[in-house]
């Protein structure tokens, strides 16, 4: 983690002005000197003036905990996590459900999609945060213990897939799609996957295994 | 991404309080947002996230005009009937744009407020005066093929991103916003600066200042509109040339016309010189032609898209053939 100047300066400050306790027993003091700077009298004589200098003001932002209520595979869920956490580390290093994957991490790939209230997001671009009351379903929740989903089915008939990475992101579009009916033709349903991408290039058995539970649903 | 402050409220003013404390940011869709702060592009101390207010619906207000709140996702918007039926040069726009899985998460104010993609922009190795004020522009000497041909300065030649903007340029639509100051409604032509000296300040809104909704007011023409859209690939990419637009017609000339680029212009273009030219003209390849010329004629290209000139005309022409069902 990387700290700004400003970020270092409030740091110092908010500690100036709270009792030691707050901040785990930490003394203004002893955070320069665990930084190593208490020697370095040159550096620290601007800071020290600014915070012989410092009112208190309501607003230093700091990093903080978020909570956060959400409902995933069903199973409620109150998290706490650090306020950059998207929901892709969330379900991946926190709750251990590893099927979402991570691919670019930008938002460009769809390895991380996965069901929001019902439609199909990419959960690297979702800060946690903002998930709050949300229904989530991964790819952990489409089958029904050692029943499979009637998409995975159709995937697996239809040899959708090669190395298999992109393959959780492309079941939970598909499911979306179907849901969200607007993708009829072949044309439209290629277009509405373009969030998708396939490195190994199974993207027509993706598009049969797609029409086929499209027929049956 | 540099850890921050998170607020959450269902209250529009607790939000505009915390919003207009220094280094905060509003949050609605983040598919924007989160991808800038992972970069280290945007560092906001502060993320207030608006997700909770009540802004997230689609009106038809008594006149006819249609209210989008500004958290109604790009896919509602799009889907929405009277948009189907009564603009479909917006629902062709916001479909042309990014993907079912973004669009699902996308808001509308959040796509007015989306930011370039300029690939300096984006690489904080190099110099960007959107990004760095004062540090100089690495597009105008460099790779600058996506870049902007119309509207740009010797700071900035970006291209404004959105697809939804130039169908909403097109139908004269009004920003709506709150903030400390109170309500405000901007015409969407005049809700977007030109880089100018300071490209970093890309719309007029002030600090603290929320979109709670646009507004597109009835056109009585509006369903004889398009949006046609030409990129590198058949999807999920942004425009190197759009064109937005809607006629109306009459024993076979052309009353009144609405026309809009995008790709092209560092903010969603209006070509409205071209649309008084085509003011009781015929419908003929021949007249569009003549309007493409007078919409580009300010175009300015840098060493790599001047392509666009050319491009940005056959598309206008090809979406105003559409629109008169001569195409």
């Amino acid at each position: 983690m990387r700290f700004r100047y400003s970020e270092y300066v409030s740091k110092i400050l908010l500690m100036d002005n709270e009792s030691s306790g707050k901040n785990g027993g930490t003394t203004r003091r002893d955070f320069l000197a665990q930084m190593g700077l208490t020697g370095a009298g040159l550096t620290i004589a601007p800071l020290l003036s600014q915070a012989e200098k410092y009112i208190p003001g309501p607003e230093i932002p700091l990093p903080s905990m978020v909570t956060t209520q959400l409902s995933i595979n069903g199973k409620s869920q109150t998290l706490m996590l650090q306020s950059n956490v998207t929901l892709l580390d969330a379900l991946r290093e926190r709750l251990h459900m590893t099927g979402t994957k991570k691919g670019c991490d930008h938002g460009q790939c769809g390895a991380c999609t996965v069901l929001m209230n019902g439609y199909r997001i990419n959960s690297c671009l979702c800060l946690a945060g903002t998930c709050e009351g949300a229904e989530i379903i991964t790819i952990e929740g489409l089958s029904k213990g050692e029943d499979l989903h009637p998409m995975q089915e159709a995937f697996l008939k239809h040899d959708a897939f090669q190395c298999g990475y992109c393959t959780p992101g492309q079941v939970c579009s598909a499911v979306g799609l179907v849901s969200e009916g607007h993708a009829k033709t072949d044309p439209e349903i290629r277009e509405a996957m373009s969030g998708n991408i396939c490195r190994c290039g199974a993207y027509q058995n993706i598009l049969e295994a797609i029409k086929e539970v499209q027929k049956t649903s | 991404m540099i850890p921050f402050a998170f607020i959450r409220t269902k209250d529009k003013e607790t939000a505009i309080k915390n919003g207009s404390m220094k280094g905060s940011k509003f949050i609605a869709g983040g598919t924007n947002l989160v991808d800038l702060m992972k970069l280290d592009i945007e560092k906001p101390e502060r993320l207030v996230d608006i997700n909770a207010l009540d802004l997230n619906q689609i009106e038809v207000l008594p006149n006819g005009h249609i209210r989008v709140g500004a958290l109604v996702k790009n896919t509602a918007f799009a889907y929405h009937p009277e948009i189907i039926k009564r603009f479909p040069v917006i629902h062709e726009a916001i479909l042309s744009g990014a993907s079912a899985q973004l669009r699902n998460m996308a808001s509308t104010g959040g796509n007015i407020l989306q930011r370039t993609r300029c690939y300096y922009f984006y690489d904080t190795a190099f110099a960007c005066n959107k990004r760095v004020p004062g540090s100089g522009c690495s597009a105008i000497n460099g790779y600058n093929r996506n870049h902007a041909i119309l509207g740009t300065s010797d700071h900035c030649i970006a291209t404004h991103p959105s697809d939804l903007c130039v169908a909403l340029m097109a139908m004269d639509t009004m920003v709506l916003t709150q903030g400390p100051k109170g309500k405000r409604s901007i015409p969407i032509s005049e809700f977007h600066r030109l880089p100018g000296a300071t490209p970093q300040i890309e719309n007029v809104l002030q600090t603290g200042e929320l979109i709670t909704a646009i507004e597109i007011p009835t056109l009585s023409f509006s369903n004889r509109s398009c949006y046609l859209k030409v990129r590198d690939r058949a999807s999920y990419e942004f425009a190197l040339a759009s064109a937005a637009v809607a006629l109306q017609i009459s024993s076979g000339k052309i009353n009144q016309s609405r026309i809009a680029l995008g790709g092209v212009g560092t903010k969603p273009w209006r070509a409205s010189e071209a649309e008084k030219h085509l003011t009781g003209s015929e419908i003929s390849k021949e007249a569009f032609r003549k309007a493409a010329d007078i919409a580009l004629t300010s175009a300015k290209p840098n060493q790599h898209n001047a392509f666009k000139i050319e491009l940005a005309k056959r598309t206008l022409v090809r979406a105003l053939m559409t629109a008169s069902e001569i195409a």
